[in-house]
């Protein structure tokens, strides 16, 4: 509390600097439509953890803001496009297309939502990369995409797309629980030598400037996210790379249990927000 | 320790300065967290004290601390208390002994350790990702330790 205190009145004392910062107090509508919940009341799971939760779009400046408000303007929708070309492809040896046994992508309707999800018969959490590679290996015999590359980050941003609007709603009970409980130690695990935790950042410090960086909550509601940076779609478990490593850490691999695992907790730690994807970010 | 001693002659700091040098795990921190003697009896040059704190390949302090002292230095952060008036604060001692391992005057500082080697959780090699092997380099080296401590202590208000 002291030190909350302290650093608002750091912030106050010195003209901080303010260029290009968000406007948290925003509201997002996508294509004049869609209305996007970036802020609400934090699910029951994380009582005492945060007050509210909100989308990382909040926390970035007027303009990288402005470029998810119209897909016209989005650079991420054109990979959706790309994708939309592919789920129409055929591919693999039996000679099918996910439209082969989907019909139209609209039949995705809901299910970047409730990802990652425990698959009963494979008795495993899966994430959407996770099972558009099992539907291309064991249904199409085609070759699965690497985890976090260009294809798959293209499919699941189409996916999502799908469900744009609706609340995240990840399932943390039943047999999911223990992947969940995983996430949640790692979550706040202080890696590396820098000894930081995501909850150093992105719990305890959300709002706060780290250098030139305006820390956001973490949120994965917008991923995949388009990046100015990199000029393409990431995924979560890139960026949870990118993270751990700037602690001087030993990172872990897109697509391995240990990310699934984080990638379930942190999902539900957006329990709430909207599916936002394919959202922009610096 | 050989590493160590490596460092400080490329680093061009005298041989002599180098034998007197306080290893990581040799530093002596009373139960405040403060640590009286310097860690190469090489007193400390505050002004390049004042470059390693601002500099983003160096101490990298800016990052959560603001400090007028440095106001040309550009985007500082907002995680810890301002340094301004740190001298006024804390004494030379205790200075130390928060940049080697702020974790003793700060139970569970977020605040990293500058000065210590092991002990870590998955601890890289620098910021490549991959595995690092313990005993780590410490993220700053005792001279550049000194001379930041010999620059907080001019921050008076
Ligand atoms: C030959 C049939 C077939 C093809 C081709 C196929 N899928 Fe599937 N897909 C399925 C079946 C069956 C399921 C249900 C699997 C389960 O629940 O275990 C499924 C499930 C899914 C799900 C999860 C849906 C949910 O509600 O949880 C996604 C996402 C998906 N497929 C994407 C794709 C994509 C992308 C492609 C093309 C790259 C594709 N599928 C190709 C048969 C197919
Ligand atoms: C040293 C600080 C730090 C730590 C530790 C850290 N992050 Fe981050 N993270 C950042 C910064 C800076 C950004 C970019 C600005 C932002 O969105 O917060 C970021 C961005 C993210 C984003 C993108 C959010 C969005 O909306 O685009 C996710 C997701 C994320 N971090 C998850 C994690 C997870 C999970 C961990 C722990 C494994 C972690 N971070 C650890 C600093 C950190
Ligand atoms: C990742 C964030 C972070 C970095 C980097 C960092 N600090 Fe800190 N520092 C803190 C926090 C947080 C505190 C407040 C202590 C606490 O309660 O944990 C603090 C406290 C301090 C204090 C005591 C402040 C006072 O006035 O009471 C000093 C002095 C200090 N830091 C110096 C430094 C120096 C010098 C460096 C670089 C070599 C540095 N810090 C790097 C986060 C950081």
């Amino acid at each position: 509390m002291k030190f909350k205190a302290m650093t608002a009145v750091a912030a106050l004392l010195v003209a901080a600097p303010m260029l290009g910062m968000a406007d948290e107090e925003a509201e997002l509508v996508v294509n004049g439509e869609i209305e996007m919940v970036t802020k609400t009341d934090a699910p029951p799971h994380l009582e005492g953890a945060l007050p509210e939760i909100m989308s990382g779009w909040r926390f970035r400046s007027d303009e990288t803001q402005q470029t998810q408000m119209d897909d016209f303007d989005n650079p991420g929708m054109i990979f959706v496009d790309q994708a939309q070309a592919v789920w129409d492809t055929a591919e693999g040896s039996e000679g099918k297309s996910c439209a082969s046994c989907h019909n139209d992508v609209e039949s995705m309707e809901g299910v970047r939502a409730v990802y990652p999800k425990w698959n009963e018969e494979a008795g495993e959490v899966r994430t959407l990369a996770m099972q558009i590679n099992d539907c291309r290996e064991t249904q199409m015999g085609a070759e699965p995409w690497k985890y976090d590359g260009g294809d798959m980050t293209a499919m699941e941003a189409l996916i999502s797309v799908q469900s744009r609007g609706m609340p995240v709603n990840v399932a943390i009970d039943g047999p999911a629980q223990s992947v969940w409980e995983q996430g949640k130690e790692m979550y706040y695990t202080r890696y590396g030598q820098l000894e930081l935790s995501c909850a150093n950042c992105h719990e305890d410090n959300y709002g706060n400037m780290i250098r030139a960086d305006h820390l956001s909550q973490g949120q994965i509601n917008g991923f995949p996210v388009y990046r100015l940076k990199n000029t393409k779609l990431n995924s979560s478990h890139a960026r949870f790379k990118g993270c751990i490593r700037d602690t001087r850490a030993e990172t872990f691999s897109p697509g391995s249990p240990e990310f699934v695992a984080l990638e379930l907790y942190v999902a539900s730690r957006g329990n709430g927000l909207s599916v936002e994807a394919p959202s922009v970010r610096n | 320790m050989m590493r160590w001693i490596a460092a400080a002659i490329v680093s061009g700091a005298p041989v002599l300065a180098a034998a007197e040098t306080v290893a990581p795990a040799d530093v002596t921190y009373d139960d405040y967290g403060s640590v009286e003697q310097s860690l190469t009896g090489t007193p400390g040059d505050a002004a390049n004290g004042a470059a390693i704190v601002g500099n983003k390949k160096a101490g990298n302090c800016v990052a959560c601390h603001q400090l007028d002292a440095l106001s040309d230095v550009p985007f500082q952060g907002e995680i810890g208390p301002m340094l301004d008036g740190a001298g006024d604060r804390w004494s030379e001692a205790e200075l130390r002994g928060i940049v080697a391992n702020s974790k003793m005057t700060f139970e569970g500082s977020m605040m990293p350790s500058y000065y210590k080697t092991s002990g870590y959780i998955r601890p890289g090699d620098g910021f490549t990702g991959k595995a690092g092997s313990e005993p780590l380099p410490p993220l700053l080296d005792a001279q550049q330790i000194e001379d930041i401590v010999a620059f907080l202590v001019t921050l008076k208000e």
